[in-house]
């Protein structure tokens, strides 16, 4: 038990070591980390304002009201606070799918071959042709996501094929390695080699990806929030960019800090991860890793 | 005694329409148990493709690989298992060899859980201690936690053996073993290849570029040389040295740079028609030696693929023109 | 072939004195783990028409030292104290001193390095006319024609079709040709130097052969400068004719080829020596030298090498010796070189003359 738990602390204090070494992939993951916290336990402090007041009608940014008010005079901030989580838990889902997908029938089709290689590569190459976000929109009309963790599988079911060439050719690269063949000369089976031999090499790919997909299924989601293809009836950043936008915000100067706080708020959070893929590479590169 | 590994026209093509090319071309030989046979040639000669085929690593285009007696091909789950394991390759660059993500602990107890040489990982550990005595990686504790990027290439190369021995191999393939190692390193590997030889009744198929080094292991034992995906001449290591018949194998011989200023001034050399090996997808006809040759004659080498035959002094040469020959034909 | 003396401007301009001298050349790199300390005072001087062999393993310092020659270290490394005296028809310039536009003319025009003919020594998109001309235009030699009826003659003088090669791309050629090429691309601008790095490794034995051969040439022939960097000694016994055998950083044995080969008085160079087998004469135990390389960042106290020395004493551990004259021209940094030489009575290298028995013989069987 001693042995686990040093092992993972040793696991956490070698990987936070390595993200430092990056100046501006650390900064990223702060800020990444900043806004994870502030969109989980913020809500639990700081209650949503939904009371409408009328005389504080879209008021700019003050010690009151940190990022200004709405269309019916509530505080911007509390629905920032508590517009992020959907958002980033159905990027997460969204990202995790798709990363599983890709690694596991990427390495799978690298490894096998052959037919099993080519019907993988076959759906990934029709699925990668299909326009994503105009399925996503017709798909939208016929099915309701009332429920966002159904959201985020679907957008994860359709953004893995770009990520699974990638790992595949990574995978090919790596299987002709002398390491792999040894692991086949000793007879370690297909599981060692793809779970012990392949993965773990990849592991710095495999986490810049997840992130990569995370940022996409950002987007992809505010999207088709802010269309108003998905009815989601929650605070969201993108609800609440759909809204500003269909009341007109783009139209008078007043409303600005009412739409431009959850583009800011989307772009800050995208910022930070995507910079913080610079720290993981690090952090996640086997040969670091082990220097240590 | 029958042979622990025999091939029989075993045959290699990569590559398909215009692009194929014969890699290894009909090579047969036997090997003994106990044995160390040295395959050597240049690069491109097919003696890394062949070993890998003997190793059961890559699948031959035609002909067969026998282990004990029994084709590869033909064997039931259980052989092939035993087959896969008694059979080990040991790889030339020992940066590639190890995966950079797992320790040395890892790297040796896997393969002897996985086919159950020991009880549990506690045994396994210690067990992957003893080897890696075997291997003079001593002491063996400090060694076993590290990952492979902490040890020199020397170092290294000793836990790829280490590997190997994990499954009790009895046939080791060495593909270019030492000739990434640090020149004052190989002999020891060398010599500890040879101590596994006599402690465990190992028998090494050596492959290698360099005839010094082919020499100084199989000295007691046999070379076979290749040349583009043939062999040309094989027998026992101190009569190839010392009396090759092959033009390609004298050429080879009085090419090789010696670590001696005087013996270098005054080596021999063998004037070749032709500086460049041809390319594999357009061999010559014939002995595809012909067109460098300096024993060459028209119509006879360029006509047919010489056949191996035996030699008095042992072995096989496939060159067919006689020593007697040659003399004239020099000048 | 071409045979004829090329144009090369040679011949005695320096009064006499060595065309490149190195005296307490340093050369470090600052990394995470601290300080790499791969050149560790350096000094020695190259003679005119003189081919000298740096030797040594991984770790040596031996291609850092040939880097350092032409400056083509990173950016990172630091190169003080030591300075690098060359000097052409009288002049003299402390090459670590250059400036970026005299560093230029200094890399082709006065000191050319080969490298190993891998693919990456060329730019892959283009042709060799086209590396050629380049080269010969960043050093202001726009005469086209001029440049071309040189690579002709150089191509030539390496043994190599020019109409065939001339057009090529680079991977369009084998590993033996490409390194005729480098060697004549570096001749391109007339240098007085020439730094080969593993000129022959990674080649097959018999092209090998070749470029033993067209270094010698280059050597006895044009009366060429030259400085090998290898691991192989066996380069060394073929091309050189003063060997420099390099450990942690330092020479620690400098002396005619024949005294490195037959006189060795430094263990290390010793242990190498009996660590290689020739491939002519009988059966020669070998024997390797225990222990690995020294760790540049964490070097021993005293004697880089007693860690792996059989005639290491106490002192060794102590005190770091300096080079000291062994013999005529022979100098090694060893506190126990005399036992050195002792051992090597009782034990004789089975070389030189010994062998030459035995090539007497096999020449005959081939006659």
């Amino acid at each position: 038990m001693m042995g686990v738990i040093q092992g993972i602390w040793h696991w956490l204090t070698t990987t936070l070591k390595l993200m430092t070494y990056n100046k501006a992939g650390f900064i990223g993951f702060l800020a990444t980390c900043a806004i994870l916290i502030i969109c989980l336990i913020g809500p639990f402090f700081i209650p949503l304002d939904t009371k409408t007041k009328l005389d504080q009608i879209y008021q700019p940014p003050s010690a009151e009201h940190w990022f200004g008010t709405d269309h019916q005079g509530r505080d911007i901030f509390s629905q920032i606070v508590h517009g992020g989580k959907d958002v980033i838990y159905v990027a997460a889902i969204a990202a995790f799918l798709s990363t599983f997908i890709a690694v596991t029938f990427g390495t799978l089709a690298a490894f096998a071959g052959g037919k099993v290689d080519s019907g993988i590569m076959g759906v990934t190459d029709i699925i990668l042709t299909i326009p994503q976000f105009p399925l996503l929109a017709v798909l939208a009309a016929f099915i309701t996501f009332d429920n966002i963790t159904y959201l985020g599988l679907f957008l994860g079911a359709l953004s893995w094929p770009a990520l699974l060439r990638a790992v595949r050719s990574q995978a090919l690269s790596l299987k002709e390695r002398d390491f792999v063949e040894a692991a086949r000369a000793l007879d370690l089976g297909t599981g060692h080699i793809v779970f012990r031999e392949l993965v773990p090499n990849m592991m710095t790919y495999i986490v810049i990806s997840f992130t990569l997909a995370l940022t996409a299924a950002v987007y992809t989601q505010v999207g088709l929030v802010l269309l108003g293809l998905v009815p989601v009836s929650s605070s969201n950043w993108g609800v609440m960019i759909s809204l500003a936008w269909t009341q007109g915000a783009i139209f008078f100067r007043d409303a600005m800090w009412r739409i431009m706080m959850p583009i800011l708020a989307i772009a800050l959070f995208q910022l930070s991860v995507i910079t913080m893929t610079r720290s993981l590479e690090l952090a996640f590169n086997p040969r670091l890793r082990t220097m240590v | 005694m029958a042979p622990i590994i025999e091939v029989r026209n075993l045959t290699k093509q990569f590559g398909k329409g215009k692009e194929r090319v014969t890699a290894v071309d009909s090579v047969s030989f036997a090997i003994e148990p106990g044995e160390t046979v040295c395959l050597v040639g240049e690069s491109g000669c097919g003696k890394s493709t062949t070993g890998r085929m003997v190793a059961g690593l890559l699948e031959a285009t035609s002909g067969e690989v026998l282990f004990e007696g029994k084709n590869i091909k033909q064997l039931d789950s259980a052989a092939f298992r035993r087959y896969r394991q008694t059979v080990q390759i040991i790889h030339q660059d020992p940066y590639s060899s190890l995966n950079p993500t797992q320790t040395i602990s890892q790297i040796l107890t896997a393969p002897l859980l996985r086919h159950n040489k020991v009880k549990n990982r506690v045994a396994a550990e210690a067990r992957a201690l003893e080897i890696l005595e075997v291997v003079d990686l001593t002491p063996a504790r400090d060694v076993i936690a590290k990952y492979p990027h902490q040890l020199s290439g020397g170092q290294r190369q000793r836990v790829a053996v280490a590997r190997a021995l994990t499954v009790d191999p009895k046939f080791i393939v060495a593909d270019e073993a030492v000739s990434m190692v640090d020149v004052s390193i190989r002999v020891s590997i060398l010599t500890m290849l040879a101590r596994l030889k006599k402690e465990f009744d190992v028998t090494f198929l050596f492959i290698t570029h360099d005839l010094a080094l082919a020499k100084y292991f199989a000295w007691e034992g046999r070379i076979t040389v290749m040349y583009l995906g043939r062999i040309v001449e094989d027998g026992p290591t101190q009569r190839l040295i010392n009396d090759p018949r092959h033009p390609y194998t004298q050429a080879l011989l009085s090419a090789v740079p010696e670590a001696d200023p005087e013996l270098a001034q005054h080596k021999r050399q063998i004037e070749l028609r032709g500086a460049e090996i041809p390319s594999l997808l357009a061999l010559p006809p014939g002995c595809t030696f012909h067109p460098r040759c300096p024993y060459f004659v028209p119509g006879r080498c360029d006509a047919a693929v010489p056949a191996l035959e035996a030699l008095d002094v042992g072995g096989r040469v496939a060159c067919p023109v006689r020593r007697q020959e040659r003399v004239s034909l020099l000048v | 072939m071409a045979k004829n003396k090329l144009d090369w401007q040679t011949g005695d301009a320096n009064d006499g004195r060595a065309p490149l001298s190195l005296e307490n050349v340093h050369v470090a790199y600052n990394t995470r783990r601290g300080k790499v300390r791969a050149i560790r005072g350096v000094t020695l001087d190259l003679h005119a028409g003189e081919s000298l062999a740096l030797i040594g393993e991984s770790g040596s310092g031996k291609s850092t030292l040939g880097l350092a020659i032409v400056r083509l270290l990173p950016d990172t490394a630091e190169t003080a104290p030591g300075v690098i005296t060359y000097r052409r028809n009288g002049r003299e310039v402390d090459v670590l001193q250059l400036k970026p536009g005299e560093l230029r003319e200094f890399r082709w025009s006065e000191c050319a390095m080969v490298f190993q003919a891998a693919l990456n020594a060329f730019n892959p998109v283009l042709k060799v006319w086209a590396q050629a001309l380049d080269t010969a235009k960043a050093h202001g030699w726009h005469d086209k024609d001029a440049v071309r009826r040189r690579l002709v003659e150089l191509l030539e003088f390496v043994q190599l079709d020019p109409k065939r090669v001339i057009d090529a791309y680079p991977h369009e050629l084998s590993g033996g040709m490409r390194q005729r090429v480098l060697i004549a691309l570096s001749l391109l601008l007339n240098p007085q130097i020439l730094i080969l790095d593993e000129p022959t490794t990674a080649l097959d034995i018999i092209t090998q052969r070749t470029i033993i051969k067209l270094l010698r040439e280059l050597k006895e022939d044009q009366g060429f400068t030259m400085i090998f960097i290898s691991h192989d000694l066996a380069i060394a016994a073929e091309l050189a004719d003063r060997v420099a055998t390099m450990y942690a950083g330092r020479v620690v044995e400098l002396g005619a080829s024949d005294d490195i080969f037959y006189r060795p008085r430094h263990p290390y160079t010793l242990g190498l020596i009996r660590a290689v087998p020739t491939v002519t004469g009988g059966f020669e135990q070998l024997f390797s030298i225990p222990g690995s390389p020294p760790d540049l960042v964490d070097l021993p106290k005293g004697c880089k090498f007693h860690p792996r020395c059989a005639f290491a004493t106490e002192r060794c551990k102590q005190e770091e010796p300096e080079l000291e004259e062994v013999g005529p021209g022979h100098t090694a940094a060893c506190w126990h070189w005399h036992e050195v030489e002792a051992e090597l009575r009782r034990n004789p290298l089975h070389r030189g003359a010994l062998n030459l028995t035995d090539v007497i013989a096999v020449d005959v069987e081939v006659a």
